[in-house]
């Protein structure tokens, strides 16, 4: 089921920025928990006796995406493909479905096994994107293997971890968690970089590191290395105004509301204004998993990303990725194929272009594999024929 | 008529002492080491450029160790420079400073100076007469014998008695027995057990290692020879060894370094032991408070709980400590005490670092009760929303209590590298740096200067004052008596 609609904060309230450097961290707050929605307790990794405390009152679990863990019986590491909603009970019979990471020695050494982190890099995009676009999962599979043994070639762009954003260590180390925060919209140099909104204050202090190894585009990357730092947003009190501490009271708390005003209109704007193409994965309880794709407007920011919603409306669960120019270009391109329902002279059509050039161009945005060989070496033919 | 350049001298001053007390050139919350211990050089270097007595004139203020020695290092590197009667009261501040120190922080120093080769005549005086007023040299020369010997080889010492042997003859060369019990006792225990126990604890555990001696049975037969701090260091490692006669003397503990203590237990310990821990704060908060004890009427403090009052791994919930020591002692001082923490909560002995530092409101809060006094013990970094409390104060101190009704001070436990200074903030509020809670009376009558409606007449004659007494006086401890 898709429909169109915008994206609301519903039951979050935005609280004064905390900035370090370049990187603008505003926190999200809950009145109230969502209390019967929680983290896989496997994510809790050594926290697990904290989640087990609540096991009576959690219902339903969830796994993000791109969460690596030890799901298998065989004790290896796998990722979670796209966030999971599953019943609490479910869990000890199954894992959930998820992509086993065929590692070379030297890197599954590296994997602490019950340490939660995300995929590698290009791996995490390039599933994100195929798996919002129905891409067929055999072929994700066999990117898995093809990438992780020799990288994703031609590599056509770069992503990079939250480790490499300069600064953004540093800003998550001395960010001071709010009680009952339950989410964060992360800016690099007042771009939105990425947005994060968890059910429960517990879980949300379990995985605010994990942004750290999150994975952020290059605009991120670039911002937060040449800007300087940003301002704070400092509160002002006109002197006119104050005639007893009553006053000074109100105007502290009028302060407060104006930063959540300007926060929701000016700074995260470019998320909430824009229409998105929401896809409903699945319904369980009062909750339902949905995926959502910007319109790939190019030259503007453009953001994908999943949400878990409460049927009276309040977000439970968000996390969104900023898309680079090269991605907003490529998302355009799989929007345009699947519009034509995966048929290569339908969407040549709809460009505009000979299915050659459609070809050609499908294999310089990365998306090669997505082709038979020589169906691709038929078209190369044809286009040096042509030339 | 004051001029420009006393303004910004007296200013230099303030900045300096501040953070004399209390950057330890350690990694805190906001900053790394690098950091700190550069712009730390900067200000030393700065200083002694440009007013030379006053940087030695603060060797006679509460700063702390770390830069005291540093102080001390610089003046001695820089002798020459200085004139005749500069040197004079430089000699008198060094000598009475280095005999408050800490021994091993001494012999560091000792040691750096050997290190760079600074070895006048002043360097070899101070280092003479330092280890000759030391109580019992045998002892320092079997717990710091590598440090003893340095610095009896860069002063060029004579030393009497058996030190000169024990020092510099090889020990296994050696047939016959000192006459020193003490060294005759480490003698022994290169090959005698019962030795051990009657050498300092720091070289009796490397003697225990080398005859393997059981930890327990150690710990149990050492106990009478520990010092106060490894008492409190050691205690819950020894009981978990089994080990149950090494238990700290709590009553006689300082104030924050019981307070760094009672944080570091976990919280289900600390409720266990509520009155235990609650009585030897009280205990300590009123021997600190001494005969201001009462005297300070309405009290309002905000203390900071927050996140970033962790510190770093290296200095361990020091800000923390230092507020809750606040606490404390303004209970002790105040006749009427209103704590307001952070967090919102209300019993002080269970407070960890978490959350926001909302200061703004917690000082409206304050306000509301009226005080004769508003104490604000944070690192600064008011961040939900930001400048809240600087605009609060501001407002406060402008509009609604133009005439000083309340005095406002902030005091603050970290040095923010970047600044040069602690965080400030309001420029209308006076702000001291604080390293230990006990020196709060003295910081609160320092931190008038930095209102800056006193000129540096003033803030010398207040520093000479501090000077004299610090020379005559019993030691830096001791609170100067009231008034400049």
């Amino acid at each position: 089921m898709t429909t169109t609609t915008t994206l609301e904060l519903t039951g979050l309230t935005a609280l004064p920025a905390q900035t370090w450097g370049a990187i603008r961290l505003v926190p999200l707050v809950r009145d109230e928990p969502i209390a019967d929605l929680r983290l896989d307790a496997r994510l809790y990794g050594d926290d697990l006796a904290a989640v087990a405390l609540d096991r009576r009152t959690a219902y339903y679990a969830y796994v993000p995406h791109g969460f690596v863990a030890t799901w298998t019986a065989d004790g290896t590491p796998a990722a979670a493909y796209g966030t999971r909603l599953r019943r609490e009970d479910e869990r000890r019979a199954d894992p959930p479905p998820c992509v086993s990471l065929r590692f070379h020695r030297r890197m599954a050494r590296r994997v602490d096994r019950d340490r939660v982190r995300f995929l590698p890099l290009h791996l995490a995009l390039e599933g994100y994107l195929a798996l919002h676009f129905g891409g067929p999962a055999v072929v994700w599979e066999e990117w898995s293997h093809r990438a992780v043994s020799h990288g994703l070639s031609p590599r056509v762009e770069q992503a990079y971890t939250g480790a490499e954003v300069a600064g953004l260590g540093d800003a998550l180390r001395v960010f001071e968690i709010h009680p009952g925060q339950c989410g964060v919209l992360l800016y690099a140099a007042d771009a939105l970089a990425a947005a994060f909104v968890v059910p429960h204050p517990d879980d949300y202090r379990a995985l605010h590191p994990s942004l750290l190894h999150d994975l952020y585009g290059e605009l991120v990357h670039h911002y937060a290395t040449l800007h300087g730092p940003v301002p704070d947003f400092r509160a002002r009190i006109a002197d006119g105004a104050v005639s007893s501490l009553a006053g000074l009271r109100a105007e502290a708390a009028r302060q407060r509301a104006e930063w959540a005003d300007f926060h929701a209109t000016a700074l995260a704007g470019g998320l909430l204004e824009e229409a998105y193409q929401v896809q409903r994965v699945r319904r369980m309880g009062p909750f339902a998993l949905s995926r959502f794709l910007p319109p790939f407007h190019r030259r503007t920011e453009q953001h994908i990303g999943e949400t878990i919603t409460h049927e009276d409306g309040r977000l439970a669960y968000l996390k969104t990725f900023r898309l680079s120019e090269h991605q907003v270009r490529r998302g355009h391109l799989l929007t345009r194929l699947a519009a034509a329902d995966w048929n290569l002279g339908a969407a040549a059509g709809l460009l505009g272009v000979t299915p050659a050039q459609l070809a050609l161009r499908i294999e310089a945005a990365g998306f090669g594999a997505l082709l038979r060989q020589d169906v691709l070496d038929h078209y190369r033919a044809e286009a040096r024929r042509d030339r | 008529m004051e001029t420009l350049a006393d303004l910004v001298a007296a200013e230099d001053v303030l900045l300096f002492v501040n953070a004399a007390i209390t950057s330890t050139g350690q990694r805190e919350f906001h900053s790394g080491a690098g950091e700190q211990r550069m712009s730390l050089d900067f200000l030393h270097a700065y200083m002694l450029g440009n007013y030379r007595d006053l940087y030695a004139a603060t060797l006679a203020l509460n700063i702390n160790d770390h830069n005291a020695a540093l102080i001390v290092r610089r003046l001695l590197e820089s002798a020459k420079e200085a004139t005749p009667e500069q040197r004079g009261t430089e000699g008198r501040l060094i000598a009475r400073r280095l005999a408050a120190l800490p021994p091993p922080r001494v012999y560091r120093l000792f040691r750096g100076l050997r290190r760079a080769g600074v070895n006048n005549r002043r360097t070899r005086a101070i280092i003479r007469d330092w280890l000759a007023a030391r109580p019992d040299p045998a002892f320092d020369a079997v717990k710091y014998r590598g440090a003893v010997k340095s610095a009896a080889r860069h002063a060029h010492l004579r030393l009497d008695g058996d030190l000169g042997p024990f020092l510099f003859e090889p020990a296994d060369r050696r047939s016959e027995g000192f006459r020193s019990p003490l060294l005759e006792a480490w003698r022994r225990a290169h090959y005698e057990q019962s030795a051990v126990y009657d050498l300092p604890y720091t070289v009796a555990e490397g003697f225990a290692a080398k005859h393997g001696i059981d930890r327990e049975l150690f710990l149990e037969r050492i106990a009478p020879r520990l010092t106060r701090l490894e008492r409190l260091r050691l205690q819950g490692a020894a009981r978990a060894a089994g080990a149950d006669s090494v238990r700290a003397d709590l009553a006689t503990m300082p104030l924050t370094r019981l307070a760094a203590y009672v944080l570091s237990l976990p919280l289900d310990e600390r409720a266990a032991r509520r009155a235990e821990l609650t009585a030897a704060l009280r205990t300590a908060a009123r021997r600190a408070a001494g005969a201001r004890a009462g005297t300070w009427g309405r009290v309002a403090a905000v203390l900071d709980d927050s996140f970033s009052s962790f510190g770093s791994t290296r200095k361990r919930r020091r800000p923390l400590a230092v507020a809750l020591g606040c606490h404390f002692l303004l209970e002790a001082l105040a006749e009427e005490f209103i704590p307001l923490w952070l967090s919102g909560g209300v019993d002080p002995l269970l407070r960890y670092p978490y959350g926001p530092t909302p200061l703004g409101e917690r000082v409206l809060d304050a306000l509301e009760h009226r005080p004769d006094r508003l104490l604000i013990v944070s690192d600064g970094w008011d961040n939900a929303p930001p400048g809240l409390a600087g605009e609060v104060l501001r407002v406060w101190r402008t509009r609604l209590d133009p005439g000083h009704r309340t005095g406002v001070t902030h005091l603050n436990p970290v040095y923010d590298a970047d600044g040069f200074d602690v965080r400030r903030l309001a420029p209308g509020v006076p702000t001291a740096g604080v390293r230990d809670a006990e020196d709060l009376p003295t910081l609160v009558e320092f931190a008038r200067f930095a209102e800056g409606r006193t000129g540096l007449a003033e803030l010398r004659a207040h520093l000479d004052a501090r000077v004299r007494h610090f020379l005559d006086g019993p030691g830096p401890d001791e609170p100067l008596p009231e008034g400049p």
